[in-house]
Parts: C-alpha cells; structure tokens; sequence
C-alpha cells in the first residue's frame, strides 16, 4: 500500500479544503508543521469542489487550490469537479 | 448556499468542462513546416534514442491552459509581494530566532537561485526543442514560473543584503567558488544533454524525487525560525513545483508508453540523475540539520518521508513500465545517518574559504542530534565536534589549510564514506586515455564511466587554483609574501575576515544581538552597530 499525499500553506481557505479533504476521506491523516499543513491518504484521495464550497460557504474554483498548494506525490486527475490523487497499482 | 450544499457530488457544468478548455487551448496550435523539413525546424528531437509516434497522447493532467496560469500566478505574485514588504517595513528580521539562521539563506542564494534562472533557461530551451505542443506548453510555464523563482528568490534575500555581510556578490561567487561549482556542475550537465534527458533530470529526478526535500521541510524551518520572507518565496515557488512534479511525471510516464525501446534509455538517465541530484542534495541536509537554530525534522527524517515512502511508492508505482528504482537507492537510504554530520564537517573546517558562518553545535543542539541520530552521531561525529569546540573555546579553531580532493563527476570534496564503513573514506578511480580520474563514490563513478568525454571536461576549482586560474589580475605570485589561498578569497570577492569568519564573534552576531537589544529600549546601544 502506498500514500498519496497532499500540502497546503496554513491559512484560511486550506482549513477549509482540508475539512473537505477528511470529510470526503476518512482514511485521512493529517498532519500539521510549521506554516504547512500535510493531509496523507492510503492509495488515492478526491477533492471534491462542492465540498469545499460547503466549508467555505462560496463559489470555488478547483484550480485556486494551486495559490494554497505547496506539494503532492501521486498520479493527478483533475476535472472542474474533482481532483484525485492516486498511485495505480 | 442551500443549492451549493445540495448539488450532487461530480455535477456536470454547461460551458466547456476543463479537459476540453485544455484540449481547445493546446491543441491544433502548431502545424507542419513547409519551408523548411520538420527535422531541421526541431533537430534535437531524435538524437538521443527515444522514439515518440504520436505527441496528442501527451496530456498535462494539471490542464492548466494560460489564461488559467496567468490569473493565479498574478495571484500568488501580489501575496508574495504583501508578505515580502509587511517583513521588511517590520524589521521582520528582528523576529529572527537567532542570526546564525541566515547562513543557510546564504548558502540558498548562491547555492540554489541561480539554478532557478538556470531552469529558466533550460525549460524555454527544451520547450523550443520538443516537437508536441502539450509539452510545449507546459515547458513554457514552467519556464515563466523558474524565472519567478529566481526574481522572488532575489528579491526577498536583498532585504538581508542591506544589513548582514555574505550576501553581496552571490552571481559572481556562483561561478567560482569550490563548493557552488556542486549545484551549478549540475544544472550545466542537465542543460547540455538532449531535450529529452533534461525533462528525465531535472522535470523528473530533480523535481519530483527530490525539491520536496528542499522546498518543505527546509521552508517550513524557515517559517519556524521567524523568517516569513523565506517562506512566503519558498512556498510560492513549490506550489509552481506541484505542476512541475506532474510535469516530469507526466514526461516519463509518455516516454515509456510511446515505445518500448525507450526504457533503457530512461532507466540509464534515472539512475543517473538520482545519484546527480541527490548528491546535491548534501547541502540541504546540513542547512536541515545544522543550520536551522529551531529544527523543524532531521534530515534522516525528511528522507524518510519524502523520499523512502514518497519515492518509494513512485517507483512501486513505475514497475508496470519495468523501471526499478535508481541504482544509488540503498546506499543513499544508508546514508542518511552520515550525510548532514559529514558535510557540516567539512565546511567547519574549510571556513577560511566559505562566505558564510559555521560553528559547532550547542551542547543542547547535540543531545537532539544524538536524539535523532541514536546509531551514529555518539560513535562518529560527538566526540570530533566536542574536540572542536573545545578547541575553538580555547583559542585554537581549527582550519584546513589544504585543498580536498574532488570528485570528477559531483565536485564534492571527497568526504564520503564507504558503504557500511563511516570510519573510512570512499574513493572510486577511473582511467581514460591514459588519465586517472577521481570519483567519491560508485554512483559518481558509474557516471563517469558512462559519458567519460563529457566529464573529463569538468571545471574543477582546486584544480584551477593550483593551475594559478583563480587569482585576480592584480595577484603577483612571484611576490615573496605572495598568499595563494588569499588571493583566491579576493577573487571569489568574499570581504576577508568578514564573509568568511567563524559565527562566535563575527560582525552578523554582533549587530543581531545589538539590534535586538533597540527593539526593547529607547537608550542607544552603547554606539552603533559594529560597521554600521
């Protein structure tokens, strides 16, 4: 098994992508360092943006995630409604 | 806000979803040349081996079309700018965990910007060269985003440049000095090779298995350690480096897919520039571990995450191509209890010759080294470091006074260990045409023995400095009191006795503790800061 993972600067709109991220992941780890945040999943994890604009409470964008961005590992698969990360086995 | 919370999971939009935006916006962009035959419009495309038959199966999984990467590259730009100007209208250095700090800023400036204008270069090179259009695309903006790089990069650290020594002629110390000729060897071996090895080296080896090494950790440090100028550069630059991980990822993924007889090819270059990189890596791992005043994770933990288990999963991931990890892996795993100590040695004792300070851990920076490294700092590096120190506090530092070694192919001194032997040095010969050359390990060597011609070329500093090519025009060496090592620190322009002096007593400490000092008083500081 191998770990997708994802990292975004500390602030208020990734709190709210990371909230989208667990609720819609619930294998998800995360973990907090200084002025980062790092949300690890087993094998593959999707962003869904209506999560998101739920937790923001506004339209959202998913390619605004890129400001906020700071990493990720796994193959991506973007679509204007959901992102994935994910290792093929 | 009720039909936002309602919509269903995955809904469908009317305009164009992104995969067509980005099919509409890199497709059908570039035609075939009638004047002149395509081979001579792209003349690099063929001559390293690899085979593509059909460019539209490349596809940038970011789908990022231009408009798209203009608006949030402005985005990113105006945040930065914010942050950069709030630190310095704040005397943000002031916040500063301790001034020792900047050392690893000085190293990065001379160490690493420059090798963001050379990825500028690079990828608008490689762009021109690689006959699809996707790629073409994603080469350009990459190309824009290196650029950045070393603009934000420079701009942020000039702020340090008006009040610290070490940071004044980091462009002209970049092609001199005997330790940067490690990172700018690199980047000059990656921009020499074909289009298609340089999309392996540095958009795969160098971004995806290795800059979360740099850019994370180390940033994340800088943010730990007060400095919100680093951070704000350095995690703008890799949210660019997400992009260029799928960019290099995607780069691979293409060539193997396109044609079997490509493999080797990419393995041979894996291999390759695996080892290149993270060779120059050794500077990230002491800035991790010796550097940072507030340590944010041991190098040996960083490798872990970001390289055992991210990499590891990456290349479990590629054996369906039948690519195996890079030779270089375990010895590079093995090393990561050795690594930062060894290299952190080397430049304690080549102080007279660097342009920033080192110094000897605190005891208390010592108990988390032993913390962090329980298998190897007690036996290997305590006892050398406490020696040192106590000679240092006796008046006696020590200094090497003779010129290491290099390595042909990485440039690093040789200070290296065998494998599984941290006692003994590692020392790795090769002969060609009836020359013996010297590497510091077998990946270095394997290099070598593989594109001999390239590497003999090798502009080596010590080599230099003996042959008498590293002194100013005004250096008289038939002079009686003629210095050779001192002539060599002018000509790297490194301000004697300043630049180049040990951290305990050195102008940055002097004024940092007196500035300090001002920030709670309204007395004077018993005079102006030393060369203030």
């Amino acid at each position: 098994m191998s770990t997708v993972f994802i990292a975004f600067q500390t602030n208020e709109t990734s709190r709210g992508i990371v909230e989208a991220i667990t609720d819609d992941n619930p294998t998800a780890v995360v973990n907090e360092q200084p002025a980062m945040v790092k949300v690890d999943v087993p094998d593959s994890m999707t962003i869904y943006r209506s999560t998101i604009e739920e937790k923001l409470g506004r339209r959202f964008d998913l390619q605004e995630m890129q400001v906020h961005l700071i990493t990720l590992s796994g193959h991506v698969d973007e679509s204007d409604d959901e992102f994935t990360l994910s290792w093929k086995q | 806000m009720t039909d936002i919370a309602n919509a269903p999971k995955a809904a469908t939009t009317k305009k164009p979803g992104l995969k067509e935006r980005y099919a509409l916006m890199t497709r059908g962009l570039d035609w075939e040349t009638t004047y002149q035959p395509m081979e001579e419009v792209f003349p690099y495309a063929t001559y390293e081996g690899i085979k593509i038959h059909d460019w539209d199966k490349w596809e940038d999984p970011f789908r990022l079309t231009m408009d798209a990467y203009w608006k949030y590259q402005a985005e990113k730009e105006r945040k930065l700018y914010a942050i950069m100007d709030a630190f310095a209208q704040n005397n943000g250095h002031l916040g500063l965990t301790d001034a020792r700090y900047l050392n690893s800023l000085k190293l990065f400036l001379t160490g690493v910007s420059p090798l963001e204008y050379m990825a500028h270069r690079g990828f608008a090179h490689v762009g021109r060269q690689l006959p699809g259009v996707g790629a073409r695309v994603a080469c350009q903006m990459q190309s824009l985003d290196e650029l950045r790089h070393a603009q934000t990069q420079i701009h942020s650290m000039s702020n340090y440049n008006k009040l610290y020594d070490g940071f004044h002629s980091w462009r002209h110390m970049h092609d001199r000095v005997w330790y940067l000729s490690v990172p700018k060897s690199f980047f000059d071996d990656a921009i020499t090779a074909g289009p298609f090895e340089y999309m392996i080296a540095i958009g795969f080896s160098f971004e995806y298995v290795l800059t979360n090494l740099l850019f994370v950790p180390f940033i994340s440090g800088a943010a730990y350690n007060g400095d919100m100028g680093a951070m704000a550069f350095g995690f703008s630059a890799q949210s660019d480096e997400s992009r260029h991980m799928t960019l290099g990822l995607e780069a691979i993924k293409f060539m193997l897919e396109q044609d079997p007889d490509n493999l080797p090819i990419v393995q041979h270059w894996i291999d390759k520039w695996f080892w290149r990189g993270y060779r120059v890596l050794t500077l990230v791992a002491m800035m991790l571990d010796y550097m940072l005043p507030k340590k944010v994770m041991s190098w040996k933990e960083a490798w872990e995450i970001y390289a055992e288990e991210n990499g590891g999963a990456l290349f479990q991931d590629l054996a369906r191509y039948g690519i195996r990890p890079p030779l270089g892996w375990q010895q590079a795993c093995d090393d990561k209890e050795h690594l930062s100590a060894q290299a952190w040695s080397t430049f304690y004792q080549y102080q007279g010759a660097a342009p920033f300070h080192t110094w000897m851990p605190s005891a208390e920076e010592m108990d988390w080294q032993s913390e962090k490294y329980p298998d190897s700092f007690d036996e290997y590096y305590r006892p050398r470091f406490e020696h040192w120190a106590e000679q240092e506090a006796a008046g006696n530092r020590f200094y090497n006074g003779t010129l290491p070694m290099l390595c042909q192919v990485c440039q690093i001194p040789m200070l290296f260990t065998e494998p599984g032997d941290p006692t003994r040095i590692c020392y790795r010969e090769s002969e060609h045409k009836g020359e013996t050359y010297h590497t510091c390990s077998d990946g270095c060597k394997n290099i070598f023995d593989y594109e001999p011609e390239k590497y003999v070329q090798a502009w080596l500093p010590v080599q230099q400095i003996y042959q008498g090519n590293c002194f100013g025009p005004d250096a008289d060496p038939t002079a009686a009191d003629f210095n050779p090592l001192l002539e060599v620190i002018k000509w790297y322009r490194m301000n004697v006795g300043v630049d180049n002096s040990p951290y305990e007593g050195s102008r940055d400490q002097q004024n940092f503790q007196a500035w300090k000092q001002q920030t709670t008083s309204n007395a004077p500081a018993g005079g102006s800061p030393a060369g203030a």
